[in-house]
């Protein structure tokens, strides 16, 4: 579904991603983990379509497509969704209404017709339900005055009701408290199906207590250190970034002194 | 002399001519307020912007000094129908209407004159049948001493509208006020109100500026709006006239002990618009809400002018306006906020804010506040920005394209104040005309 082949990304003239390879396929959970400032958002926003990144080279196949060449916005009508960290807030803008908007946005590249009125609210409510929303913060403005646990919930509501095939959940975790954290994991685990694909970026593992990941990967300075299975967060857990970066370091050592 | 001040003392054959169709007949009082407006303005001339001239330092009026806008013909038959009225201006079931074509009053297109508690009639008629009341009122808010405009409208007051609410009434349905301007060039209308809402009374009252066709016109309103203790109004004033178009107006309101007023000032589609509002919080307790929204494109120029007078204690001011600037246009906000010596406990905010879509759109705004007294809560503020990149990348990632992002954003920006109208027929013609208005932003 999703193969990242070199990818260097840097932001007015810095470079963060130095050469990211990752494949991702349908049916999967990947866990991306790394400390502050390793890149872990900048490869969400890159593969978003965020102008403000500048990829500088490298690769990125999605359903067999460069993704790369795609605007923002035919990315999201082929099923990639990104739950930002900072949710921005609209104001004047009905939350109802636009996701409206967009899923009929994503209908009509899909060369379906708008969805009726009806049938979007009961979709709608349906989702609210499942992800345990205040159903009043579907009429107000999206993200305005929302408290940072709501706006990751109208993240989640938005993945829900749009449906994507690959979805990016960049530190969707941060800001929920732990029943919070709970819901939003049972609501992305509903969504889970063989042919889709989910990728969380984390600094903490304890989103992976609930969604269980199928490979977990390490990003330290704009580079993938470590791959492994669901055993690599735990292990992350007990010896912190700062022994994965020693480890990592030592063989770098290795290799360059041998 | 300047050639503005030229073309002032022009004014005084036209003036002339309108005065001997009048009939002065009860109302000779009316008659020596227009001949000394005229001399007034004949002796202001037309505002420049020269230096100390704060007050139209931003906004040229040469065209319409330069356009030679004489008053309508009198006795011509309105070429409007109810059909363009129902459709140039909000509308709803129940309202009481008066129509104004080209500054002249249309009882074919309005409302039979009402008398039951509330009297809807047209200012020429009530001068004389209502005359202890209007001549209390007419000039006294809107005085001709200093504003060339006022006193223009002044010399050729003629039709408009007088509402008079006794005391205690209450109208649930709007009295709309439409003043329409047809397709003949050059012409000129200046249009009068007058509202005085009696103690405890309560009104809505919807002034609509439309045009039917696209010549140059020039609109020159004046409203006066007395609130005596207790009364309350919500005053719409819509200005949609033609691209072609140059529209000024005036509106002054003074308001008793625990009166309020709320207007919503909403400006789309002319050459030029100034409105200058100035209300005066003259009782304890008085409040009032000001909002405003404005969108311009191409060429347009839109600038609003607004006073408020704290000059009691405990007055209450609320003033929030917005605008989205595009093309070459240019939009101007000025706020003043005096609160004046002894008017303790004066709770006022202002706010401005400017969407800028474009490189050539300018925006000057300056709110200004002036306090004389210590006990008091003011702030103000004004921002002029461009659209949030990270918002439209926001939109893009949920398959919004560009321009539909741009737009959503646009909308939401006007949504707030239009969220403000309290009036159904109002907000839902407003919305439509900014969406409308705003599609391709």
């Amino acid at each position: 579904m999703l193969e990242i082949r070199n990818l260097h990304v840097a932001i007015g003239g810095t470079e963060i991603l130095k050469g990211v390879d990752l494949t991702v396929n349908a049916g999967e959970v990947h866990a991306i983990m790394g400390p502050n400032g390793s890149g872990k958002s900048t490869l969400t926003n890159v593969l978003a379509g965020n102008p403000a990144y500048q990829v500088t080279a490298g690769e990125v196949r999605y359903q067999g497509a460069d993704l790369l060449a795609m605007p923002p916005e035919i990315r999201a009508r082929e099923g990639l969704f990104l739950a930002f960290q900072y949710p921005v807030e609209l104001p004047g803008v009905r939350n109802r209404e636009f996701l409206r908007t967009a899923v009929n946005a994503i209908r009509q590249h899909r060369s379906l017709d708008p969805m009726e009125l009806k049938d979007f609210n009961k979709l709608l409510q349906e989702k609210i339900k499942l992800m345990k929303m205040d159903s009043s913060l579907v009429k107000r403005s999206v993200n305005e005055g929302f408290s940072g646990g709501e706006k990751k919930r109208n993240e989640m509501l938005q993945m829900a009701v749009l449906e994507p095939r690959l979805a990016l959940l960049d530190e969707t975790d941060s800001g929920l408290d732990i029943d919070a954290l709970k819901t939003v994991a049972e609501g992305v685990n509903q969504l889970k199906r063989p042919d889709n694909a989910i990728v969380i970026v984390t600094h903490y593992q304890r989103m992976l207590n609930y969604i269980i990941p199928d490979f977990v990967h390490v990003l330290i300075d704009g580079r993938i250190v470590r791959s492994g299975g669901r055993e690599l967060a735990l292990e992350l857990e007990s010896q912190g970034y700062e022994g994965i970066r020693g480890d990592v370091a030592a063989t770098a050592g290795a290799e360059a002194g041998g | 002399m300047s050639p503005t001040a030229t073309r002032a003392s022009d004014y005084q054959a036209q003036f002339e001519a309108f005065e001997s169709g009048l009939s002065l007949n009860g109302s000779g009082w009316l008659h020596q307020h227009r001949k000394a407006a005229l001399a007034r303005f004949q002796e202001l001339g037309f505002p420049t912007a020269r230096r100390g001239n704060e007050a139209w330092k931003y906004t040229n009026v040469a065209p319409i000094a330069r356009g030679a806008f004489t008053s309508a013909a009198n006795g011509q038959e309105p070429s409007v129908t109810p059909a363009d009225v129902r459709r140039l201006a909000p509308d709803a079931r129940g309202w009481t209407r008066l129509v104004f074509v080209d500054g002249r009053f249309a009882g074919s297109l309005s409302s039979p004159p009402r008398n039951d508690g509330v009297r809807v009639a047209n200012l020429a008629e009530a001068a004389a049948t209502d005359r202890d009341l209007v001549e209390r009122h007419l000039t006294r808010y809107a005085g001709y001493d200093d504003e060339a405009f006022t006193a223009l409208n002044t010399a050729f007051l003629r039709d408009g509208a007088f509402i008079g609410l006794e005391r205690g009434q209450t109208i649930d349905d709007a009295v709309h006020l439409v003043f329409v301007a047809t397709g003949r060039e050059a012409t000129a209308a200046n249009p009068r109100v007058l509202i005085v809402a009696r103690e405890e009374s309560r009104a809505t009252i919807v002034e609509s500026y439309v045009s039917l066709g696209d010549a140059a016109r020039f609109t020159n309103a004046v409203t006066e709006i007395a609130l005596e203790p207790g009364a309350t109004v919500d005053h719409y004033r819509l200005a949609l006239e033609s691209p072609a178009t140059y529209h000024v107006g005036l509106t002054r309101a003074s308001l008793g002990r625990d009166a309020t007023l709320t207007s919503a000032s909403i400006t789309l589609g002319a050459a030029l618009v100034r409105h200058d509002l100035g209300v005066s919080l003259d009782g304890p307790g008085a409040s009032c809400r000001l909002n405003g929204l404005y969108a311009t494109r191409d060429r347009q120029h839109v600038d609003n002018h607004t006073f408020i007078d704290h000059a009691s204690p405990h007055t209450t001011s609320r003033q929030y306006y917005k605008g989205v600037v595009d093309g070459e246009s240019r939009a101007v906000f000025s706020g003043r906020v005096l609160v004046r010596p002894g008017a303790q406990h004066a709770d006022a905010q202002q706010a401005n804010r400017n969407l800028v879509l474009s490189q050539g759109a300018e925006v000057d705004t300056k709110p200004s506040l002036e306090i004389f007294a210590d006990d008091v809560r003011c702030s103000h503020g004004a921002t002029a920005g461009h659209l949030d990149e990270d918002a439209v990348f926001y939109l893009r990632s949920r398959g919004l394209d560009e321009d539909m992002a741009r737009g959503v954003l646009v909308r939401g920006f006007v949504q707030e104040i239009i969220d403000t109208i309290g009036l159904n027929a109002v907000r839902a013609f407003t919305t439509r005309l900014f969406a409308a208005s705003l599609a391709g932003a």
